[in-house]
């Protein structure tokens, strides 16, 4: 039990920091002042949630590791985040279809977790739920104005949806740790989120002139430590200081 | 040390408590990204309580989970107490139930408006210096976790809009 709730904690806290770490690439980089702020921003709602998560990982798992070894000390194939969260920001719009797509799927996961047997995980829960809304109404936004825009812009959204959407399917999969914690109602139980998640998602895309793409069961494995290559690049500069000054403080 | 002394207590006249002094020096602490505003008027400081074994308990809790003032805040509240005779206290973090903007206090929505921050409003957000309702959100981020950036359209300057959480 504590060993998959360790588990759990990992994907959902590694996710949040690995999004971090990609939104934080925007930084001095966005096509507008106001987009910097507003990466910059989520990048921040993220890495705290992390924090909060990787902390309480290190807790249940007993072996003295902080949020800081957890994060810093790790290699790619010990990260379990989801596969869509490593995914290279490419233009703006892609970098904006990947947080609409979590910004969803976090929408729903939090609001179940709020209910969760564990009260820990209930309270990250419920005081990430309140920052994931807002995040959805800014990625959200950015969807229908990019997608019921210019041509330019239609097509370069659509185009990253097309290639986003086969990494989707992991975030409603479960697996036996996911299964065992439903069993206990730590987590909920996967699949049931995908419906209203899809809902929203449809109703997004309508309004935005968009199309969803053919579902795709393809395996992806990020929560099991199996990553696109991306993932090694960009640990290797998130982890570049703690890799080389180990310990290094300031 | 601060020797704690019963409120009330016959004979003392202006006696205070040691966490109603806890509070006091609290009001103190200003929070670093808007320092006009304490993080008592901030809502963020959820108890204070004296233990069994004599030793002070704060209870802060973040706005924002990565709003990276939380830290700055601990540092100085642990400052502030231990400046007040207080070195011992312990600060606990709470994060349930989540903090909200409702917690602001009214002093502090007032301190807010007369820096120029509009205060958090489910409502059309006024202009906190000519008071139009004719504003406009620019930017659903602004220069702290906690503020979105708006426009004026009848004094045409531009303002922070405390957001609602």
């Amino acid at each position: 039990m504590s060993e998959d709730l360790f588990r759990f904690l990992l994907r959902l806290g590694d996710t949040n920091l690995v999004l971090a770490q990609r939104l934080g690439e925007w930084v001095g980089h966005a096509p507008a002042l106001e987009e910097d702020l507003g990466l910059g921003n989520l990048a921040l709602d993220h890495l705290g949630q992390a924090r909060l998560l990787l902390t309480y990982a290190g807790e249940v798992e007993g072996q003295g590791r902080d949020e800081d070894a957890l994060a810093f000390l790790r290699d790619a194939p010990e990260f379990c985040n989801l596969t869509l969260a490593e995914q290279p920001n490419g233009d703006f719009g892609r970098t904006l279809v990947r947080q609409w797509l979590i910004d969803g799927w976090q929408r729903e996961l939090y609001g179940a977790l709020q209910g969760s047997t564990d009260s820990r995980l209930a309270a990250i829960a419920a005081k990430s739920l309140k920052e994931t809304r807002y995040h959805y109404r800014f990625s959200a936004g950015w969807l229908i104005r990019l997608g019921d825009g210019t041509q330019e812009s239609h097509a370069r959204v659509q185009g990253a949806l097309d290639e986003l959407w086969r990494f989707t399917d992991e975030m409603f999969s479960p697996d036996e740790v996911d299964n065992r914690l439903a069993e206990v109602g730590v987590v909920p139980h996967l699949p049931a989120l995908r419906e209203g998640w899809l809902a929203a998602v449809d109703e997004v895309l309508k309004e935005a002139t968009l199309k969803r793409p053919a579902s795709m069961k393809y395996p992806w494995h990020g929560k099991k430590g199996v990553h696109t290559e991306h993932l090694g690049h960009m640990l290797g500069e998130m982890q570049h200081l703690q890799r080389t000054y180990p310990g290094a403080q300031w | 040390m601060v020797t704690p002394v019963i409120d009330g207590d016959a004979g003392h006249t202006f006696a205070v408590t040691p966490v109603r002094q806890a509070w006091q020096v609290l009001e103190a602490v200003p929070d670093p990204e808007i320092p006009v505003l304490s993080i008592v008027d901030l809502g963020i400081v959820r108890f204070v309580r004296w233990s069994d074994e004599g030793h002070l308990h704060v209870g802060l809790t973040p706005t924002y989970s990565g709003c990276p003032a939380t830290e700055v805040i601990r540092h100085s509240v642990a400052q502030a107490l231990a400046d007040a005779g207080f070195a011992d206290a312990v600060l606990e973090e709470v994060i349930s139930p989540p903090w909200t903007t409702d917690w602001i206090t009214a002093a502090g929505r007032r301190k807010l408006a007369a820096f120029g921050i509009a205060p958090p409003t489910t409502r059309q957000v006024a202009c906190p210096r000519c008071g139009s309702q004719e504003t406009q959100c620019i930017s659903e981020f602004g220069s702290t976790p906690c503020k979105a950036h708006y426009r004026c359209n009848a004094c045409l300057e531009p303002f922070d809009h405390f957001k609602c959480l």
